[in-house]
């Protein structure tokens, strides 16, 4: 099979799960037993003015035409105008987009660092006590979900250590005039170092909680995948050759003992990201997440449809990124 | 003359006392190759492991000495140990599949080490690589280097190791079953061609092998390793014209070179092993075991 | 992914009682709820309003665990908590399994047209956000139990399709698979008596960790007030009022806190121990 075949193949498979996501949403969300438009009139509206809203947001058609409408705009960029925001979807979708991404890479960072860390000291102290402290220390990480986590930190360092926040996004005397929505990234290029601390000590402990069921599986997996290539010769070749243990590891046994590891890592990526949702409320940062629960709450149609194909295309991106990652990384397949 | 590698009653045992290698003892002159001949599971692998400080964590040794060049390397600490043997040894690995780290180019993986440990100059380096892999007949060396080992034969990847063995002119080289994973026609290439870089580089070299006619080839002394023991330990000619030991006898009655070219193995009668069995068991005891 | 571990063999008994103890007591507990809670759960009391835990030195009788702020008795609520998070766990844990379970056997073992099917819908599910999927689907069907176990069948079935279509697929090529083929057996015949009891033990495995998210997910649905009616206690919503006001009363946030996250990992450590236990290849 050649390359552009593979590639097409993946841009259907792709469109066809954006387009299933897109239906089920449609058709659940207009099930909806109360009626969106009547919760948004003031009490003492008429049956006139209901049915000029709902024909104005198109609610008076069949859900089958409602949709070809939708997906019409939709093909234009147009993903409708929020019911209780009263602005494009798409623009406010968009405005909180650079939050909650900003907030999944910083995660994914920890992650990695902690379950990088948990797993090459695993591998350098084998069959030790160390490295059974670390696999109980996974385990347990593992076991309880982010939104725990979120909790166990907040008592922790909101409350009985209070040393970080854990509520909002920057501190209000902080917020200078951002052009775009992209904070940390922006507050570094303006070198606004003091404005960079402050959204990086709001967004730490969030951060944190998604991270920490993700950096168990980093550490369990790496670890695993350390450990069998450490019994390879080519290892055992670099120990004769004088090298130290540290260096054995890092350098010829990680390389190789990565590849394994990102694909399985890049699905809970996935999941990190579909955590924002729930950790976003807990901690009121406003991401994308957030409005989504806030969008649900005011039967906000039109942005529910938008943030949820969002999430979607998001996380077949990232999919896509990791299997091109992997190519990138794997000699093998580079000069296939 | 002095042995360049001297191995004095080594035990290794597993963990929980198993014993792995009873009491072992070997000399490897300089500039001579040295045989060490056993079926598998004998424990041969191991003795190169051993002197190279890569024994598997399972294992543990006992006791015994291991002097390189002068030095007991059993009483120098690990790192100051792996320096010294990354200076001084080299080994040519059994599975040249699986010894060429797959992410890295040929070249770093010759000239690397050659930089890191030893503190060439990084272009001395590469030159001496190129040289080396023209030494062990690979065409078009310069794009070799640029090669990762996926894109080459098995053959070549040997022979890569080869160079790459003798690239910081060591003193003594363990060649661990240099050509068991390979095809029977490459077999005796490599062979021939380990046998010339030892001869031309004057390096002393252990030749671990299962293979008696392979060391008829090769070798100038031999030690016959026998469930974890040195049962014989002989000049070439001595050995092949009159063993000492049963075993020896056996082995090399089934060795299809010399005396019988149909090479199928005569049993060693049940009393001869038997003896041999007590013979090892006085030795232990002797030994303190 | 929970495959991957050491090589050091850990206490697995140890980790079973434990967890295994903690869940008994929590089901007694919710069982014999009125016999064992000291006051009415809904008994809001403005007098004992946000009354510290027993050790401190403002608490009062009666309300060992001390009280939030309508007064209401925070032990009495965590033990009435029990039930509804217990009747999740079990109800919801099995349908889940069942569902998914089933489409999973079929995928991996009949391969083909239903495998596609099954395969698409699984990817289309995996797009989703889990959290806000159940969050959507609550806020469509009302709040209440039914809507909640409907809500977790509906986003996590897709857990145990993935890993039971994977495993029956690597068993279905096995050679005792064909011989009691070709000794005559039905496909279905086959997939009943042949492929079932194989994947039993990683269906019993992945049962328990469901629990343990069925629970987790009625904390958050609560948490963000579309669990079941305000008036009944939950978990989740006790999180979710002590969250509020954790500055003036630690306490109603931190010991439903602690019951949540000692239930859930311990259904998630019987999980793994059972496992351990149940697979032939570990044992």
């Amino acid at each position: 099979m050649t390359l552009l075949r593979l590639i097409l193949l993946r841009i259907l498979t792709t469109a066809i799960t954006l387009f299933g996501v897109a239906v089920i949403v449609f058709v659940v969300i207009r099930v909806v037993p109360g009626n969106p438009i009547a919760m948004m009139l003031p009490p003492g509206a008429t049956d006139a003015d209901i049915a000029r809203l709902q024909a104005q947001y198109g609610f008076d058609k069949s859900i089958f035409e409602q949709f070809i409408i939708w997906l019409g705009g939709v093909m234009q960029g147009d993903f409708g105008t929020s019911i209780s925001l009263r602005q494009p979807v798409s623009m406010l979708v968009l405005g909180r987009l650079p939050a909650t991404l900003e907030l999944s890479i910083f995660a994914l960072v920890i992650a990695v660092i902690i379950g990088g860390m948990m797993a090459l000291t695993g591998t350098r102290y084998r069959d030790t006590k160390t490295e059974g402290a670390i696999d109980v220390t996974a385990g347990m990480a593992l076991s309880v979900p982010d939104f725990l986590w979120g909790l166990v930190l907040i008592l922790l360092f909101g409350v009985l250590w209070p040393v970080f926040h854990i509520s909002g996004r920057i501190s209000p005397s902080l917020n200078i005039d951002f052009t775009t929505n992209f904070y940390v990234f922006e507050s570094l290029l303006r070198l606004r170092f003091d404005v960079w601390l402050d959204l990086l000590s709001h967004m730490f402990m969030p951060a944190l909680a998604l991270a920490i069921p993700l950096a168990a599986i980093i550490a369990q997996l790496l670890k695993q995948s350390l450990k069998e290539t450490m019994h390879l010769d080519y290892v055992t070749l670099a120990r004769t050759k004088g090298y130290g243990e540290h260096h054995v590891i890092t350098r010829e046994a990680l390389p190789n003992a990565i590849l394994p590891t990102l694909t399985l890592v890049g699905v809970q990526f996935t999941f990190l990201i579909g955590g924002t949702v729930i950790i976003e409320r807990l901690f009121s940062y406003e991401g994308l997440g957030n409005m989504a629960i806030d969008a649900v709450i005011n039967r906000d149609l039109p942005l529910i449809q938008g943030i949820v194909i969002l999430f979607a295309l998001l996380f077949t991106l990232v999919n896509l990124a990791v299997d091109m990652l992997y190519v990138v990384l794997n000699p093998r397949l580079r000069h296939a | 003359m002095k042995p360049y590698l001297s191995i004095r009653n080594l035990c290794v045992t597993l963990k929980h006392g198993a014993p792995i290698l009873r009491s072992v003892s070997l000399d490897v002159s300089a500039g001579q190759v040295h045989g060490l001949v056993g079926e598998s599971g004998a424990g041969k692998s191991m003795i190169g492991k051993a002197v190279l400080g890569t024994l598997p964590r399972a294992l543990h040794i006992r006791s015994g000495e291991i002097w390189l060049d002068g030095v007991d390397l059993l009483t120098l600490p690990l790192q100051e140990r792996r320096k010294r043997i990354g200076a001084t040894a080299a080994l040519i690995p059994q599975d040249p599949l699986t010894a060429l780290n797959p992410s890295r180019r040929i070249g770093p993986q010759i000239t690397k080490r050659l930089v890191d440990i030893l503190g060439w100059h990084k272009n001395a380096a590469e030159d001496r690589a190129l040289d080396l892999l023209a030494e062990v007949h690979i065409p078009d060396p310069a794009r070799v280097m640029r090669s990762y080992p996926h894109e080459l034969s098995g053959g070549m990847r040997q022979r890569i190791l080869i160079a790459s063995a003798f690239a910081a002119e060591p003193k003594l080289i363990i060649a661990d079953e240099p050509t068991t994973a390979l095809d029977v026609t490459v077999q005796k290439q490599i062979l021939r061609l380990i046998a010339d870089m030892q001869a031309r580089h004057g390096t002393a070299l252990l030749f671990v092998t299962h293979d008696l006619g392979v060391v008829s080839k090769v070798c100038d002394t031999l030690s016959v390793l026998y469930a974890g023991k040195v049962v014989e330990d002989a000049r070439m000619q001595r050995f092949f014209m009159r063993p000492v030991h049963p075993y020896s006898a056996a082995l090399l009655a089934a060795t299809p070179t010399y005396t019988n070219p149909t090479g199928s193995l005569k049993p060693v009668p049940a009393t001869v092993i038997e003896d041999v069995e007590t013979e090892v068991q006085q030795h232990d005891m002797r030994a303190g075991l | 992914m929970r495959d991957a571990r050491g090589d050091i063999k850990r206490p697995i008994g140890l980790r079973l009682w434990l967890s295994g103890g903690w869940l008994t007591l929590l089901a007694l507990a919710a069982i014999f709820a009125p016999l064992i809670a000291p006051q009415d759960p809904l008994a809001q009391d403005l007098f004992t309003s946000r009354l510290p835990p027993f050790w401190d030195a403002k608490a009062e009788a009666g309300y060992l665990l001390g009280s939030d702020s309508l007064g209401r008795d925070v032990l009495s609520r965590i033990v009435y908590g029990a039930r509804l998070a217990l009747i999740v766990a079990l109800v919801a844990g099995t349908l889940t399994c069942l569902v998914g379970g089933t489409l999973g056997l079929i995928a991996g073992y009949y391969r083909g047209w239903p495998d596609r099917i099954i395969s698409r819908f699984v990817d289309i599910w995996m797009a989703f956000p889990p959290v806000l999927f159940a969050i959507l689907l609550i806020a469509v069907l009302g709040p209440g139990l039914i809507s909640i176990i409907i809500a977790i069948v509906v986003i996590d079935w897709t857990r145990f399709a993935r890993v039971i279509r994977a495993e029956a697929m690597s068993q279905g090529v096995m050679d005792y698979v064909a011989s009691a083929q070709v000794a005559g057996r039905g496909r279905f015949g086959t997939m009943i008596t042949e492929i079932l009891p194989n994947v039993l033990p990683t269906m019993v495995a992945l049962l328990t960790l469901e629990m343990g998210i069925a629970v987790i997910v009625e904390a958050i649905l609560s948490f963000v007030n579309l669990s079941i009616s305000t008036d009944s206690p939950t978990w989740g919503g006790m999180i979710s009022e002590g969250r509020t006001s954790v500055h003036q009363a630690w306490w109603v946030l931190v010991f439903p806190l602690i019951t949540l996250f000692l239930t859930v990992l311990s259904f998630s450590q019987l999980g793994e121990g059972l496992k351990d236990r149940f697979d032939p290849v570990l044992r």
